[in-house]
Parts: structure tokens; sequence; C-alpha cells
């Protein structure tokens, strides 16, 4: 009997000692020194189905922490980014979170890539009453209508429905106006609810659908779905999916051929510099929505140099190596955070979140200003047409003339090619 | 309308050819030898990628490069047998840990893709990835074609191989009588290290025609796991012929039901009709 | 150990969990907490039907979101409070468990875990499909901010999953001391010569098919509260289903201790690892781990203590 005691005891010891290391080791350790760094959190997409995007999203993220601390840092003190792999898995973003505020103590957090990862991280940001910079979620403050909530996706008011505006109000401007449109998206979240808006927006056109369907992200083979979409002849289609179903999808109407007026709207992947390698001319023709092509009408301040910063880093660290679709908005993003800490001149979440809602910000990709809900208060998702593609060089995708901006107008840098077939040699 | 028809027919048969491909090294392993390899989608994956890398640098064929790259796989193979048949065979041990072994071996095959290409999707070039052959009125991607042409190809060399030559039908036999077999002066464990070889070995050709067909990325494997046991099972279990004509059938419902239904049901409906089979006819649809 | 041990063990940790919500301030530690327990569930009520009967679950995750499914569509229906949909989500769950194993059961195991595999596939298109419960778009499922009795809503959920644990836990082990589990233990080991012997093979397997998938229902019913948005990718990911075959067979299959100590070792190294190594490499940790006690340990840490003990005897 006394040596199981004896033995209870021996082992409380132990665990204890345990409990200590373990918390000394995940407790954050606060150097020691003049003036405290700045430290910003987030969890990011380094692995799982979104991390190629992530990866090149957190090199944004570190060369806007070198300019800011080669500049100076942020109030005088330097920045420092705390952040972990949050694995593209929703499930884990509580726990990233909860630790990087109650452990790691860290002063500002931001979000990770894409609504699966955004939406867990707003309720702990509710929480906190935290400032929170958004990095491309759909509709995802929604729900929870947090006020401190900000989104750098340029959808604007409506995100849903702004997504397929431009390509329906495209749609309106052909001659002769079209009639019926087909809808077809993946089922996976970003185009259902790409699909929702075009539904609505295909309404409001007065256009007649005659295909609404979608197919699961698993599909290997489009030509079926390409076929029964030309089965019923429509003179616009409107495509919402993903980067491996879209280039399937352009395989298949390049092999299939498509008599629309207009093609594309919602693809995404064809922003990314490995499917426009791979693909080339094939994207002739298609009208895709982006939101920054290197075209003259969109060279923002600060835009070149920094993509020169990025491109030198991002072939060696196996990402995008052009890095147009969401790196210039994760600096971005950064940029807002960091231009209100120094105008509040705290860190006070209060005085941030009402400075951000109050002012415009100059940032790498325009000025920016936030409405209700913290979208931005006027949307601005490009409409893009892929003209005179020759071969598959990366290099064509580099010069203006390849992504021709149609809407909106402010932006606009070319002519629209119709109907889809012509844009084809 | 007959035409669209045509057309799904057209389009489900040869994606069933390419389904085919995928299968067939697990009919030899699972079917023959009895061993659940779960991670052989993972393989296919990691011959699509070894396709991929040769394919980028230096420009070669796709098909070429999986059919020369067929012996490393096959060396693969032998060796990752012989681990499992030390670990768990020779102990007489449950196949339930053999199952689990297999489970580690898809993670640590997909962890390792990430690590060195990558999230990113791959696609390879070649001259017949765009171009169309027409057939009547239906057209038929070559980008289809020729995995479809290929994956027959490897059924009946297979199936040839089985029938024909003495190693060939000492595989078919160390399922049925192990004991019998070493009468005839063959060791069976030889035999079912060669057997598996070449199961990975077509695992490569057909990672080879998987990147053909479309991008490639590390996790895809997870989506083919279930397609090709319900291949396996339906096509009798250690039958070339049977696991092409169960392929085909789905390859054909799913395209069917992509082409009238909507491609949202066409997964449940290919794995409702295993399920079915499963509970009233085990054996499969030309059962052993 | 003897009856009297084990309900006091069960009784303290419960109380320990209850403690540790008024002495630890920090919620991360409930967060990376919940999760652990929540395997050890899902790795006990696996182990129910893989080590105690010896079928192999590939499906666990459809179980698990289906779990999760359903107490979104109870919200959605009629804000249906947790307490009401945690058991309910067993039911359905041990429904979903008895129908696939009245379809399979009656063929070889192998048959079974290619089929748990086509239903998880099946389930899920179901679900994404499914547009009252969000579909493939995803379901944000609020979080209270306030949890009757304590601070904040995840200690709430902390100990609700913590009471969980020790309830799954208790069926296990009374499973297997019970004529039941010397029952499904004999189909385990022989199922012909148990069938000969009159064991009421057919019946006994589906018992443990239907429990199974009940308890991994009752893991996965507060699951939205926790992550507060569900979508069919995140709640049918293949993690679930790895780690509820990994964890079992690094612990040990033959026991309920085994499924205890093999979440609670990987659990904790899978949530130390996110916040520390965070990189691909997480993943690698799986995958060696179950391929090296497999091949090295294939009794588990259960097993492998047991034998150091009985030979310290002799």
């Amino acid at each position: 009997m006394p040596k199981l005691v004896s033995n209870r005891r021996r082992s409380g010891r132990w665990a204890r000692a345990a409990l200590g290391a373990v918390m000394l080791m995940l407790g954050a350790a606060v150097p020691a020194g003049a003036a405290e760094p700045i430290r910003i959190g987030f969890g990011m997409a380094l692995t799982g189905a979104l991390a190629g995007a992530g990866k090149a999203a957190l090199i944004a993220i570190q060369i806007w922490a070198e300019d800011v601390n080669a500049a100076g840092g942020l109030l005088g003190r330097k920045v420092e980014l705390v952040y972990y792999d949050d694995q593209t898995n929703a499930s884990k973003v509580p726990g990233i979170y909860t630790k990087l505020i109650n452990v790691d103590r860290v002063d500002l957090i931001v979000s990770g890539y894409g609504s699966a990862v955004i939406a867990p991280a707003i309720p702990i940001a509710m929480n906190y009453d935290m400032v929170f910079m958004s990095l491309f979620g759909l509709a995802t403050n929604d729900d929870f209508g947090y006020d401190r909530y900000f989104q750098i996706l340029p959808a604007g008011p409506e995100p849903r429905i702004a997504w397929s505006k431009g390509f329906f109000d495209l749609a309106l401007s052909l001659d002769p106006k079209p009639r019926t449109v087909a809808l077809v998206g993946a089922d996976a979240e970003f185009p259902r609810n790409a699909m929702i808006g075009a539904r609505v927006n295909a309404e409001r056109a007065g256009l007649k659908v005659v295909y609404d369907r979608s197919y699961p992200p698993t599909t290997v083979d489009f030509t079926p779905v390409i076929r029964s979409i030309q089965a019923e002849n429509p003179d616009v289609v409107y495509v919402a999916s993903y980067p491996p179903d879209s280039a399937g999808i352009v395989r298949a109407v390049s092999e299939l051929g498509l008599n629309a007026a207009l093609f594309g709207g919602g693809m995404v992947g064809l922003q990314y510099a490995s499917f426009e390698e791979a693909l080339g001319p094939l994207l002739n023709g298609i009208v895709n929505y982006d939101f920054w092509v290197p075209e003259p009408t969109l060279k923002f301040p600060g835009i070149e140099a920094f993509l020169a910063k990025y491109q030198a880093v991002a072939a060696d660290a196996g990402v995008d190596p052009l890095g147009y679709y969401l790196p210039p908005f994760a600096y971005a993003n950064m940029q807002i955070l960091g231009d209100a800490v120094e105008a509040v001149g705290k860190i006070d979440q209060d005085a941030l979140a009402d400075y951000i809602r109050s002012h415009e910000f100059e940032t790498v990709v325009g000025n920016i200003r936030f409405g209700p809900g913290g979208e931005w208060q006027k949307g601005r998702i490009l409409m893009v047409q892929f003209q005179g593609l020759k071969d598959n060089s990366l290099e064509q995708f580099t010069r203006p003339g390849t992504r021709v901006v149609l809407l909106p107008e402010d932006w606009r840098s070319g002519k629209l090619i119709t109907p889809f077939a012509k844009a084809r040699p | 309308m007959s035409d669209l028809f045509l057309s799904a027919l057209a389009s489900g048969l040869m994606l069933g050819g390419f389904y085919a491909a995928v299968t067939l090294g697990l009919t030899l392993a699972f079917g023959y030898l009895n061993v659940v390899n779960i991670a052989h989608p993972a393989f296919v994956l990691l011959g699509s990628y070894a396709v991929y890398g040769v394919n980028a640098r230096w420009g070669v064929d796709p098909v070429l490069a999986g059919a020369g790259l067929a012996p490393l796989f096959f060396v693969l193979g032998v060796a990752v047998y012989s681990l499992y048949q030390a670990s768990f065979e020779a102990r007489e041990d449950e196949s339930l840990r053999g199952l689990a072994f297999f489970f580690g071996l898809m993670f640590l095959i997909e962890v390792g893709l990430i690590l060195s290409y990558g999230v990113d999707y791959r696609l390879v070039s070649a001259p017949y990835i765009g171009p169309t052959v027409a057939l009547g009125a239906v057209l038929l991607p070559t980008r289809m074609l020729v995995p479809f042409l290929v994956a027959l190809a490897m059924v009946w060399a297979l199936q040839l191989y089985l029938a024909r030559t003495f190693t060939g039908r000492a595989i078919r036999a160390v399922a049925q009588d192990q004991q019998a077999l070493r009468l005839v002066a063959a060791d069976p464990v030889r035999i079912k290290r060669l057997a598996f070889g070449i199961a990975i070995a077509t695992a490569c050709i057909a990672g080879a025609l998987l990147v053909v067909i479309g991008p490639v990325e590390p996790s895809m494997g997870r989506a083919y796991i279930g397609r090709v046991f319900a291949i396996v099972v339906l096509g009798g279990m250690g039958s070339a012929g049977g696991t092409l004509l169960a392929a085909l059938v789905l390859g054909l419902a799913e395209s069917i039901t992509s082409t009238y239904y909507g491609p949202s049901w066409s997964p449940a409906v290919a794995f409702g009709f295993l399920l079915f089979a499963l509970a009233v006819r085990p054996a499969g649809l030309l059962g052993r | 150990m003897r009856t009297r041990t084990y309900v006091a063990l069960a009784a303290g940790l419960v109380l320990a969990a209850l403690a540790a919500t008024r002495v630890v301030g920090n919620d991360y530690y409930f967060f990376a907490g919940y999760v652990v327990l929540q395997y050890v569930v899902l790795a006990t009520a696996w182990n129910i039907l893989g080590g105690y009967t010896g079928y192999v679950n590939f499906g666990s995750a459809a179980f698990f979101a289906i779990g999760a499914y359903t107490t979104i569509a109870l919200i959605r229906l009629a804000e249906v409070p947790l307490y009401l949909s945690i058991p309910a989500a067993g039911v359905v769950c041990g429904l979903i468990g008895l129908a696939a194993g009245y379809l399979t059961l009656r063929l070889r195991g192998v048959y079974f875990a290619i089929a748990t595999l086509a239903l998880a596939i099946v389930l899920e298109t179901f679900v994404a499909n499914w547009d009252f419960v969000g579909g493939a778009t995803g379901s944000i499922v609020m979080r209270p901010k306030e949890a009757p009795l304590f601070d904040s809503y995840v200690k709430f959920l902390f100990c609700v999953m913590a009471a969980l644990a020790v309830a799954a836990v208790s069926v296990a082990r009374y499973l297997e001391t019970s004529r039941l589990g010397r029952g499904l233990a004999a189909i385990r080991d022989d199922e012909q010569a148990a069938e000969c012997s009159g064991v009421p093979t057919l019946r006994l397997k589906l018992l443990s098919a239907t429990l199974s998938g009940a308890l991994m229902g009752l893991a996965g019913a507060p699951f939205p509260y926790y992550v507060t948005y569900v979508d069919p990718p995140s709640a049918f990911n293949l993690d679930y289903a790895v780690n509820a075959v990994a964890m079992p067979m690094v612990g040990g299959t033959q026991t309920w201790l085994g499924p205890v100590v093999g979440a609670l070792l990987l659990g904790t190294l899978q949530q130390v690892a996110t916040v520390t190594i965070s990189s691909e490499l997480n993943l690698l940790i799986v995958g060696l781990v179950l391929v090296g006690f497999v091949i090295l340990a294939p009794e588990g840490i259960v097993g492998q203590v047991r034998r150091v003990l009985a030979r310290r005897r002799r």
C-alpha cells in the first residue's frame, strides 16, 4: 500500500513538470529589449487543397513585413509574423486562432485564404473584439454581420451577384441580344455561391436558362457535360469551376467546339500561371473574371515594384511564378492594416476598426474604401477576355493585350470579340 | 438526340477503359493475391508525377514514359510486397494490419509527392492532347481515345500473360492452391512478389494515362479508391476481362447519368450500384 | 482493472475536466483538448467493430459527418438544442450502421471494408446535394456566446466531449467483459468456428456495427458548434477515417484502453504539431507512425506494455 501512494506522488510531480515544460514551449517568449515587435498572427493554407495560393499569399505578406520593417516598422516597432498551417481544414482554425490570441498573444490577426478557413475564425475574432482583415472569402460575413470584418476581395456589396454581374452585362451588350443561357458549375462552395448569383443575374437580364446543372468535383471527363450543353444551343454559357475542372472544361470545349456568343464567367484557375501556360491558345475568347491583369489601365502605384519582388522568390518557392491573382491582394490587405495602425497611433482594436471603416486607402491594387458588412463599397470584379494567345509561353501573359479588360468601364482596355469561336484561330 | 446518346456511349466507354487500366493492378493484388492494396491509386498518382517529371524535363511522350518507367515501378512493387510479406503474411497475421499498412503507405506517398512537387496541378503536353477524331456524328477527343486504346492493350496483354505463360498461370494458381504450386516447383512467395511487382508496374502506365486525360495533384488518388474497389468487386475479383467489363459499366453509368440526369449524382449511382451488387451477388459479374 | 476502480477513474476524469474549466483560463487548451477527446470517442467506436469483431471500417468519416449534419439539420428544422441533437445523432448513425451492416456483413470482412468506403462516398454525395443543410456551399452554425455554468461555450463543449468520451469507453469496456464481448472475440478469431459453436454471428456483428456507428455519430454531433462552418469536404475528411484506424492500431486493439492511449498520444501529437512544425510534415507523422507501429508493434502500445509486465511478473 505505501508503495502505491509514493508512486502516485512521484507521477504527480512528473506530470506537473511535463505540463510546465509544454506550457513553456507553447507560450510566447517575449523578447527583452527596447521596443517590442508588433506581432501579427494568422493561419494560412500551406498544405491541403488551397496550398498553392496559400503559399503565394504568405510570400506576399512576408514581403509586406520586410517592406515595412525596412522603412522603420510600424509605430517605430518591428513587425513580426506568427503563422500556422491550417491545412485548408476548417476544424484546425478555432485552435489556431485561440492559440494566437491567448497563448502567443499577438497584437493583430488577419485571416487565411478562402471561405472555409475564414468563417470559423470570425466567431473567435468576435469573441475578442479584434479587427479581422480577410483574404478572399465569398459572403462569409453574411451570417455573422461582424462590424470589424473587412474583405479584400473586390466583390463589393452583394458579392454573390456581383461575381457574375459583369458577365451578364456583357451579354446584354451583344448585338443581336442573346436569349438563352446555360449555367454549369462544380458541387463545391465557391461555384455553388457563384451559380446562385448567376441565376439572379440571368433572370434580371431576361435570359432563359436552358441548362442548369452541377457536376461533382472529381469528374474526370467533361465531354458529356459540354455535349449536353451544346445540345441546348445556348447563346451564352456561364461556368463556375475550380482549377482542375476549369482545365478539363477548356479542353473539352476546344475538342468539341461551342457555338455560343459568350463563354466563361467564373472559372477559377484560369488566372494561375501553370494553367495559362499549359492551355495557352485554348484560352482565346474565354471571358472570365479576374482581379488584376497587367493592362495599362491598371498600373497602380507600387504594384510593379511588388510584383518584381514577388517574382524574384516565387519560382524557387514552387508557387505561381507570375503572382497576379492573389498575392497583390494579400499585400494590399496588410497595407490597409499597417496604414490604419500608423494613422491611429496605437494598437487599439476599436480605433482601428473605426478608422478602417471610415477612410479610403491607397494600395497596390488601387484605392479601396469599405462599405457595409466589410465589403468594398464599390466592387471591381474585372471581366477579362483572353485574346491573341499564340503559344504556350508564359511570357505572353506578362504583356498587355492578352487579357483585355472589358468591364468595369473605368478600367476597360480593349474590345470584346464575339462570338466565342471568332476569337479562336 | 440519338447523336447525344451515341456521344454519351462513346465517352462512357472511353472513360471505362481508362478506369480498367487504373484497376488492373488491383485486380492482380486483391483478386489474385488477396492483398488489399488501398494505396493502389496513390501508386498511380506516383506514376503520373514520374511521367510528368520526364515529360516536363525531356519532352518524352507521356505514354512512352509510362512504359519506360514501368520496370522501376515493378522493382518498387517487389520491394513493397517483400516488406508486406515479411511483416504480415509470414506472421500469419490478420489482414486488418495489412490494411492499416497500406493506409499508412497511401498517406506517405501523398505527402512525399506534396513535398517534392507541391500541391499545384501538373499537366503534360503531347500531340494527341487537343485534337478530335470524328466517327460519324460523334467527336472523339484523342485525349480520351489514346488512353482507351492503351488500356485495352494492357488488359489484353495481361490476359494473355496470365493464360499462356508459366508464371502467369502460377499467379492464377497461387490464389487457389499454394501447396499444389509448390509441387510444380514454383515458389509461391516468389510468384506473389512477381505478381505484385506487375501490379505496381501497371499502376505506372495507368498514371501516365491519368495525367494525359487531365491535370493531377497529390491528393487526387483518394477519389479513385472507391472506384477501383467497386470495379474489382463487380468484375469478379481476379479476372482481367471481368475488370474491363465492370469498368466499362461504371464508365457508362457515369457518362449516361452525367449527360441526362446531371453529373452531381454519378458518384452515388456508381457506388450505390456496388453496394447493391455486394448485397445481392458478391461474386461479381463474371464471378470466379 | 476492477469495475470499482474504473468507475472511480471515470468519475475522477469528468471531475478533472470540470475543474480544468475553472482553473485554466486560456481557451486554446480547450479547443485542442476537445479534438483529442473527440478522437478518443472515434477510436473507441471504431475499435468495437474493428478490434473486437475484426471488421475494418474505412468510412468512419461518414458516420462522424452524418452526426454533425444531424445536428445541423435539427438546428435548421427547429432550433433543436445540443443535448437533444446528440442522442438524435447517435440514433441516426446507429441506424446507418445497422443498414450498412445488414447489406454487407454477411460477406467476408474485406468486402465490408470496401463497402464502407463506397458508403462514405455515397453519403458525401447525398449531403453535398442536400441544400437544406447547406449542400456543397457549407453551413454556418453560430456558437452561442454564453453557456450554462461555464464562462465560455468552448469549455462547455469540452466537458460535453469529456462526458461522451467516458460514456463511449464505458460502453466499450462493458461490451468487452460481457458475454457479448466474448462472442465478438470468437467472431474475430475464427468466424466459421464461432458459427459452428452456436454463436449468433450475424446478430452480434449487426449489434457491433450499430453500436460503432452510433458512437461515431455522438462524436460528430457537437462538431458544428466547435467549428461553426461545416461543409462536406471538411466533415467527410479522410483524416477522420485514417485516424480512426491508426489510433487503435497504435494503442492496441484488444482492449478498451488501447484506443484511449492511441487517441491521447496521436491526437495530442497532431495538435502540438499543428502549432509547432506546421507544414506538410504533419501528414508525414500519421503515416509513419501508423506504418511503423503496424509493422513493428502489431499489438500496439498496450499490448507491448502487457508483454513487458508479464515478463517482469515471471
